[in-house]
């Protein structure tokens, strides 16, 4: 979260200064805007109790709907996880039952293998593949503006559309993928039907579609690596590798941070290619966690034991921005 | 220029002149060999939605088609009613646009500009909020739209109808003031100087004059940006309409092509011709507008 700040120092933006205190230090983005610059209105009673009044009038409407349609849900879905419903019918009070049952579920066990089998291949090649872009794109070139959009259209298309343009890639007989592999003498697997390349194919799906994103934020934070550091390191016969390990990667840890834990949580939250595509086949092989809940909540109306599945999923997403976050403020401190 | 040093990080130009020529030459074949990767299946799609049903088995993997042919979209826009499909999608993509826009401006320049206790407290929330995945809160929130009190045939208690199921409102409300639009508006409005705002106050002028005369229109272009984002991940969202639309003629694009890939998942040709209507807005908004895509994206550094 501290990360976020550091993102884009509003260079871009038609800025007449930037914010008095610039988030230079990992204290939280609401140290940004302590209000060194109003302290001489801090005797000036009436105008504060005035900005207050209208500051929670402005907050009025948007905060009843965060009230309605997140904290609600939310307290509702950690109460509907207690129960028995399905409905139709009243819920039924259960306790801790539901939990106990997912401990003993096979399909959960399946799903979870599945996820995090996902998130193994996802998360470290879509890190690789938009830090790469971005650093072959780090270069104030027309051409390399060209590329960028090219590099960046799949983003475009939502992920029915990426799920459809695939299906057709995939196709084991006439599609695209399995004619270049056959160039180079490869046969290729029968991707979406084989239960061994399902999920990998997937993988495949989501980086394609997602990786523009992050080559971006990349970019964004490529700017702010100092180029004398660069320039001295090379003067100091460092090769490109020690360049990057040493120079680059320390400037870039903020944005590291903020798109590897983006896209753990993104990754842990995969559904719609498994449902659209494979409905959770070929032998449960796609079967992820938010399938597993959105089978059990609106196929099967268990609604109660879904919403307890989306907290044991919310714990894990939970625990990984906790562990990224700590690793993060040791590095900085 | 900085142009070469990049690419091969090591070579300065003039000193290895050999070694510099090879890393142009490899920076030339990787981001070409990347934008084939990205575009090629694209232009694939394209091709394959002007190809006759024939063709497409027979000749599957030519770019260019033969006897190109608009029987597919006539296919796709008669079997699937894409054209209502269209509309219903303009309708909750420009509903979600306009509540973000307004109601994550309002929020986002509170926590911005105005001072008051708890607005760190307020602006945490908002954060650690992004944190939840959608599907926890899923449940309950396709719930509190059933029984909403008074509308779709409820009772004051919100019993007896569908509340909001089934309408446009189920799915432009849950995300009509997103936790996204409110950090986005909020880092915005910071980027704006505080003395503005400060002179208009001594001047007099009251807290919404100052928000909607002088710091709003300052904030166009974030506007714009949080907009065109806004409309694309509206017009791209699947799993919550797919949840609360289940009458055929409230669907969005996204899940009528869905389920025209389940139904109909052999007519390859009908099918890319709706992958492509179904891109088609978006693609052309995104080449209209994509330096300010590029730059929101950068700026607050998430989707």
């Amino acid at each position: 979260m501290t990360a976020i700040n550091e993102e884009g120092p509003d260079k871009d933006l038609p800025t007449k200064r930037r914010p008095l205190v610039t988030p230079k230090t990992h204290h939280g983005p609401a140290s940004a805007t302590m209000p060194s610059s109003r302290i001489g209105y801090s005797g000036c009673n009436g105008l504060l109790k005035h900005q207050r009044r209208a500051a929670w009038l402005f907050l009025a409407v948007p905060g009843l709907f965060f009230i309605v349609f997140t904290a609600v849900p939310f307290v509702v879905a950690l109460a509907v996880s207690l129960t028995d419903y399905s409905i139709v019918e009243a819920p039924k009070w259960l306790g801790l039952q539901n939990y106990a049952e997912i401990v003993h579920d096979p399909y959960f066990w399946t799903a979870i293998r599945n996820t995090v089998y996902y998130t193994a291949l996802f998360v470290p090649l879509g890190l690789i593949v938009s830090l790469g872009t971005a650093l072959l794109l780090n270069r104030n070139t027309a051409v390399a503006k060209v590329f960028r959009t090219f590099f960046y259209i799949p983003v475009v298309s939502s992920s029915v559309a990426t799920a459809t343009i695939w299906y057709w890639v995939l196709n084991p007989q006439k599609g695209l993928l399995n004619a270049v592999l056959g160039w180079f003498g490869i046969h290729g697997p029968a991707w979406l039907y084989d239960s061994h390349w399902a999920m990998i194919a997937i993988v495949i799906m989501n980086v394609w579609a997602g990786f523009g994103t992050n080559m971006i934020i990349f970019l964004g934070g490529l700017q702010g690596v100092p180029n004398n550091l660069r320039e001295a390191a090379r003067l100091d016969g460092a090769n490109a590798f020690q360049i990057f390990w040493h120079v680059v990667v320390p400037s870039i840890s903020p944005t590291l941070f903020l798109v590897t834990t983006q896209l753990i949580i993104g990754a842990f939250q995969v559904f719609d290619q498994a449902y659209i595509l494979t409905k959770g086949g070929p032998g449960n092989s796609t079967v992820t966690i938010v399938y597993y809940i959105y089978d059990r909540g609106f196929g099967a109306l268990r609604m109660g034991y879904a919403s307890a599945l989306s907290f044991v999923l919310f714990a894990i997403i939970f625990v990984f921005s906790l562990i990224n976050m700590r690793i993060t403020n040791r590095e900085a401190s | 220029m900085n142009e070469h040093y990049i690419a091969v990080a090591g070579a300065r130009p003039g000193t290895n002149t050999v070694r510099h020529t090879v890393g142009v030459v490899l920076w030339w074949i990787a981001a070409c060999l990347i934008s084939v990767m990205t575009v090629a299946p694209l232009l694939w799609t394209l091709a394959t939605s002007f190809k006759p049903a024939g063709e497409i088995l027979r000749n599957a993997l030519s770019f260019i088609p033969q006897s190109p042919t608009f029987s597919n979209y006539v296919q796709a826009f008669t079997t699937v009613p894409f054209a209502r499909y269209f509309v219903n999608t303009l309708i909750v993509a420009f509903g979600g646009v306009v509540c973000n826009l307004f109601l994550g401006s309002m929020a986002g320049y509170a926590l911005a500009k105005l001072e008051f206790r708890g607005r760190h407290a307020v602006f945490m929330v908002y954060l650690a909020s992004m944190m939840i995945p959608s599907i926890v809160t899923m449940i309950p929130t396709f719930l509190v739209l059933r029984h909403m009190p008074l509308v779709g045939g409820n009772d004051i208690t919100g019993d007896g109808g569908m509340g909001l199921i089934n309408t446009y409102w189920a799915v432009i409300l849950p995300g009509a003031a997103g936790a996204f639009a409110v950090f986005f508006m909020k880092q915005f409005f910071e980027s704006i100087p505080d003395e503005l705002g400060e002179a208009a106050r001594v001047d007099g002028a009251s807290e919404f004059q100052i928000f909607l005369r002088i710091y709003l229109p300052l904030a166009r272009s974030g506007l714009a940006v949080l907009g065109l984002l806004t409309f694309q991940s509206g017009w791209n969202n699947f799993l919550w309409p797919l949840i609360v639309l289940n009458d055929p003629d409230m669907m969005t694009v996204q899940v009528g092509l869905a389920g025209f890939t389940n139904n109909y998942s052999t007519d390859y040709g009908p099918l890319m011709a709706g992958t492509v209507v179904t891109m088609l807005p978006v693609l052309l908004l995104f080449l209209f507008s994509q330096r300010w895509i590029v730059q929101g994206i950068a700026h607050t550094g998430g989707k």
